[in-house]
């Protein structure tokens, strides 16, 4: 944007404007939303770490193959997710609609990706006797906080997957506006950003000693 | 610069914050695997790498660096403020370690 009609946006905004912020109310409603949500996450993670912190041992089950590797490749999935999903958005801001819908596919065959190797790391250490309240290692919160921070944010995943979905439609059908695609593309980096900290927290964290 | 450049440059540096990150989160996987250092000195190294990386996606990726100073200045200390405050109860998590019948 040429920097003349910058200005007189910024003094127009608050003499009886309404986008004090220079952006739209949905954007900004999603803005806030995330805010709230890694309030959400933030107090999970703070209280995995209290009660970790008041344990007297706590099992460090993830061996390097194939737990790590795998949460190493999930990481890779939803980070390049975000990538494609950037290059939606910068599509859609050029109006190229098949380019964007293009991407969003794209970006949410990598959060597919996630949650399908995912489910089946649950699956493995269900198999090996982990719930909610139990587990072989005999530190009941290690499943509690585990299922509990990693399950709402796989549930973030799914319902970003189904976000997207109905976002690429749209654009197919040339209903949204840029605005909206961009509006997505935040929730999704959010949930990539979060898995930035469950990461290293919950896996990273919990390597075997060989 | 015009339109067409602006996106070209954009799609470079959106590629170039994704190297970076897959970078960083390689240096976490392979610390992780060597086990050189003691739990509370890994766990400083991962939280200071991912606030890295979390600085990066909101900046580059969500675009906060683009957008007026007053969206980030209401968004970012709420956040960091509110956070910090979930702090106080790892006193109360120690004492718990120190008070527990073993």
């Amino acid at each position: 944007m040429a920097k003349s009609s910058a200005a007189a946006l910024e003094r127009a905004e608050w003499n009886g404007g309404v986008l004090p912020y220079g952006v739209g109310h949905k954007k900004l409603g999603m803005w806030l939303f995330i805010l709230s949500d890694s309030l959400t996450f933030s107090a999970l993670l703070i209280g995995y770490a209290y009660v970790r912190l008041a344990s007297d041992k706590w099992p460090t089950p993830f061996h390097f193959w194939p737990s790590i590797t795998m949460a190493t490749v999930m990481t890779f999935c939803l980070l390049s997710s975000s990538l494609t999903m950037v290059l939606g958005v910068a599509s859609s801001k050029r109006g190229d609609a098949k380019g964007t819908v293009r991407c969003i596919l794209l970006t949410m065959l990598g959060g597919l990706a996630f949650i399908v190797l995912h489910v089946n790391e649950w699956m493995t250490l269900i198999h090996e006797g982990v719930t909610l309240t139990n587990n072989p290692w005999g530190v009941p919160l290690f499943g509690g906080t585990f299922f509990t921070l990693t399950g709402l944010h796989m549930a973030h995943v799914a319902s970003g997957v189904i976000y997207l979905g109905v976002v690429a439609w749209g654009s197919a059908a040339r209903r949204n506006t840029h605005e909206d695609v961009e509006i997505c593309g935040l929730y999704w980096h959010f949930v990539d950003l979060v898995w930035m900290f469950v990461f290293p927290l919950v896996y990273l964290l919990s390597v075997s000693a060989k | 610069m015009d339109r067409e450049t602006h996106v070209e440059a954009g799609t470079r540096l959106f590629a170039w914050v994704w190297v970076y990150l897959l970078a960083i989160t390689a240096l976490e996987v392979v610390l992780a695997y060597v086990h050189l250092f003691t739990l509370p000195a890994m766990l400083t190294i991962l939280m200071a790498l991912s606030i890295v990386k979390a600085a990066l996606i909101v900046a580059y990726f969500m675009h906060l660096r683009f957008e007026k100073m007053d969206l980030v200045l209401s968004l970012v200390p709420a956040v960091v403020v509110v956070i910090s405050l979930l702090f106080a109860f790892f006193p109360d998590s120690l004492r718990l370690l120190e008070l527990r019948v073993r």
